[in-house]
């Protein structure tokens, strides 16, 4: 009787084993979303994040990565602050995710009276980062960085330079290069980059820090410079443009382009985009995407991530500070 | 010659099977989400952007514009028949769309769009295929001075908008623009007027729920005012002879809109930031200006028809220009276009015409094509609308009623906008009574998020000095003409008043 027990015991356990292998194949996890899942942009149409959101969108969409579909939600008002509200205050956390920038971390430190604390956020995959570059415009003369700092200088508070608004990844590295090269920049906030990039085009302002991604298409027909880098290494794509780095300043700065989930997102819905996403970025499709746009790789886990984010909110707290906000 | 070569070319890989076949499936989906209330093109064109992927690069783009089209044709079929705006490139046409269909000339309304609609964005594909390198830089040379000049024309042109009342119309652009400044300012990162932190004020109030509420819930009030329930239906016939004389007598009465839509649409359509909303607005109030007898707009003249659609699908047109050639988006919908050609795996920007030169002119192609389907689809489609405007009002009412109250919602999916609707379409029936014109003040929400930037962006730039606007070589003249234009009526009006208060002949005031 004892055998025939265990006997039977050691089936149940084997038929469990198989089905939940079976299982397996079709769902790998507990969880699985069961409606379209609310994929909130912290910036508005058009612009990279949107870019960038649109094109996991379609990532997911080609390969059927998801039995629900991704929903992008542009929220950009307030530099992201609209798109962390609408996370802190989703009814359904399990459904709601976002792709963030760098205002993930300065809008609760700039507007502390949002309460947003983003420790609490659900971290799911970082995507990538995307570096920072100085552009001038082809008829502005100038070839070097060394040529631009002299013309700044001369130019005595009166050189123009546009980006996306106080306190915006641009505006950082532009107050970082005023402080650290005794600058005084003239600086103009626009909507989003796809304006910023217009106006140096047209020059109506004389110089732009932007991200590869938004510069390129200027960048190929020859009307737009690269000047120097604000990266670690070298850019692929600009192999020839130097890094502050290289120039003896200890400084890069790159734009983070993350996936994060909603506060309260449950253990088991947190796994499944966490892996959702790592397929996203295994694919062929981004990881070619990475490679045009100039974007790095920056592996981590959930771990990982929120050790980042405690890093860069100190960092950016520094860097506010320095820069007087 | 080269570019007659490369458009032929381009139109016969319009004309493919496969091409043909998504242009017509996408005007007819363009021209049902267009007049859906609340979903526009640019919802159109993001919900149906994943399924391009299964397609080639080029008939996914021509099936995007063929949607993007559709809606523009779209957007006038519930303007006209209902008397929501469908879209918000729309609005304007609901100013003389509603009392033609009021008036039993729902049939002349439609047709009137149709006609103008097509003619404006074949006009504008004529001036696209043979300039649009050199207009790139035209719209590479307006900066923020020029543009801001040309909102202050808009604004100009639109004082006269509200009839005689030249301090009543004043008042309504204020609000309108008070209403504008709800919401982050883009300048600062501070959030103004979001009134003790309510979320919903944060991302500004959306132009559509103030028209959808002002036009939808305010008319619907007001027409029950009016009538006191004794409502009979419009009057609505149609005929296949109808049709064709409804034809004729557009192309009679509307065809001064239709030219000034055609060229203003074009125009602010190239140039980034505007797009075909302040497009189809500024046609209106320019054709209403030049017009002998301004005060026939309002009460259905067929140029007030023909001017806004004639520019909402001319600048549909021309907001790819700067898409295509300098990889800008002109409107809210190239933004997503520009979106999916980066996923197409397609550089947007100066380069496209010469890389992708099959793909520039494919496109391009299509919009030929995608035109004329959508003329023939939307003129098949006419009779279903003019039925819909032969129910009884009492069915008329709460169909209206719900469709504002989805169309409200579908814009930003937020409820707090369902209510805002709902208070504007009271605050406009109010307005309305006291007979405050509430079209300034649209005009204002739409143009406020322009102008204002602007106006500080170029501020910035001189340091404070406004002579920014006068000594640049663009800006300056088309700031000169806006003052005049807002001077001239404060003239009259002072004029006016003077000859009434000494005079013995009672001026005449509408």
């Amino acid at each position: 009787m004892g055998i025939t027990r265990r006997l039977a015991m050691a089936l149940t356990c084997a038929a469990g084993l198989m089905t939940g292998v079976a299982g397996m194949s079709t769902s790998a996890h507990a969880w699985e979303p069961t409606k379209p899942i609310d994929f909130v942009i912290m910036a508005g149409a058009g612009g990279g994040a949107d870019q960038i959101a649109r094109f996991i969108q379609s990532v997911v969409e080609k390969n059927k990565l998801s039995p629900r579909p991704l929903v992008p939600n542009n929220k950009g008002g307030g530099s992201g602050a609209e798109a962390l509200i609408a996370l802190k205050g989703t009814s359904d956390p399990d459904h709601t995710i976002l792709v963030t920038l760098n205002s993930f971390f300065t809008t609760p430190l700039r507007q502390a009276n949002l309460g947003i604390d983003i420790m609490t956020f659900t971290p799911i995959n970082m995507m990538g980062v995307d570096p920072f570059v100085l552009w001038v415009h082809k008829d502005s003369g100038i070839t070097t960085f060394e040529q631009w700092l002299e013309k700044v200088k001369a130019d005595n508070g009166e050189y123009v330079m546009g980006g996306t608004g106080k306190g915006q990844e641009d505006s950082i590295v532009i107050k970082w290069m005023e402080q650290n090269y005794d600058l005084k920049i003239k600086y103009i906030p626009y909507k989003g980059g796809g304006a910023v990039a217009k106006d140096l085009a047209g020059q109506q302002i004389m110089a732009s820090v932007n991200n590869p991604s938004e510069a390129k298409g200027f960048y190929e027909s020859g009307d737009v410079i690269p000047l120097i880098a604000f990266s670690d290494e070298r850019l692929p794509n600009l192999p020839d443009v130097r890094t502050v780095k290289e120039l003896g300043k200890d400084f890069s700065y790159y734009n983070q382009r993350a996936v994060v989930g909603a506060p309260g997102m449950s253990d088991d819905a947190a796994a499944w985009y966490r892996d959702l996403f790592q397929k996203v970025y295994d694919s062929e499709e981004w990881q070619g995407y990475m490679k045009s746009e100039s974007l790095e790789g920056l592996p981590m886990d959930a771990e990982q991530q929120k050790e980042y984010w405690k890093t860069q909110v100190a960092r950016h707290t520094e860097l506010l500070k320095a820069l007087g906000e | 010659m080269e570019i007659l070569g490369l458009l032929s070319d381009g139109f016969l890989l319009a004309m493919q099977p496969l091409n043909l076949l998504l242009i017509i499936v996408g005007v007819t989906l363009g021209l049902f989400i267009g007049a859906m209330p609340g979903l526009g093109s640019v919802n159109g064109v993001a919900i149906l952007l994943p399924i391009t992927f299964l397609v080639p690069p080029n008939s996914a783009i021509i099936f995007l514009a063929a949607i993007y089209y559709g809606a523009m044709y779209g957007g006038a079929i519930s303007s006209i028949t209902l008397g929501i705006p469908g879209a918000s490139t729309a609005v304007a046409t609901t100013f003389d769309g509603r009392p033609l269909a009021m008036k039993g000339r729902a049939s002349l309304a439609l047709v009137t769009a149709a006609v103008a609609s097509f003619i404006g964005g074949t006009v504008s594909n004529i001036f696209f295929t043979a300039f649009a390198p050199p207009l790139a830089s035209v719209a590479l040379s307006f900066g923020n001075p020029e543009i801001f000049a040309l909102m202050l024309l808009a604004f100009a042109t639109f004082v006269g908008l509200g009839g005689d009342d030249i301090p009543k119309t004043i008042f309504s652009i204020c609000i309108g623009l008070v209403f504008a400044a709800v919401g982050y300012d883009e300048i600062s990162g501070a959030p103004r007027l979001i009134f003790f932190d309510i979320s919903g004020f944060l991302h500004g109030i959306n132009f559509l729920v103030l028209a959808i509420g002002v036009y939808g819930i305010g008319e619907m009030l007001w027409t029950i005012d009016s009538t006191r329930g004794k409502i009979t239906s419009t009057e609505a016939k149609f005929s296949i002879k109808g049709v064709t004389a409804d034809a004729k007598e557009a192309l009679q009465r509307g065809w001064k809109g239709t030219t000034i839509g055609s060229l203003i649409g074009f125009f602010v359509g190239i140039l980034p930031a505007a797009g075909a909303t302040p497009g189809s607005l500024m046609s209106y109030g320019v054709a209403k200006m030049l017009s002998k007898n301004p005060k026939d707009y309002g009460q259905g003249h067929p140029d007030g028809v023909a001017a806004p659609e004639a520019a909402n699908n001319s600048a549909s047109t021309g907001s790819m220009l700067p898409m295509l050639t300098l990889g800008i988006p002109g409107s809210p919908t190239t933004a997503i276009l520009l979106g999916g050609m980066v996923i197409w795996g397609l550089t947007p920007g100066p380069r496209l015409f010469v890389d992708q030169s099959e793909f520039v002119w494919g496109l391009i192609g299509s919009f030929y094509v995608s035109n004329f389907f959508a003329l023939v689809v939307n003129l098949a489609f006419i009779p279903v609308f003019i039925w819909m405007l032969r129910m009884p009002f009492t069915i008329l009412a709460p169909m209206i009623f719900v469709l504002s109250v989805v169309g409200g919602y579908a814009a930003t999916r937020d409820m707090h906008d369902v209510w805002l609707m709902l208070i504007f379409g009271i605050g406009a029936f109010f307005l309305r009574k006291l007979d405050y014109p509430v079209a300034p003040a649209v005009l204002a929400i739409v143009l406020g998020p322009i102008a204002e930037p602007t106006l500080r962006q170029s501020l910035l730039l001189s340091s404070g000095d406004p002579m920014i606007f006068l000594n640049r070589p663009i800006a300056g003249p088309i700031t000169v003409i806006a003052v005049i234009l807002i001077l001239l009526p404060l003239f009259k009006f002072g004029w006016n008043k003077f000859k009434k208060s000494g005079g013995t002949q009672p001026a005449q005031q509408g």
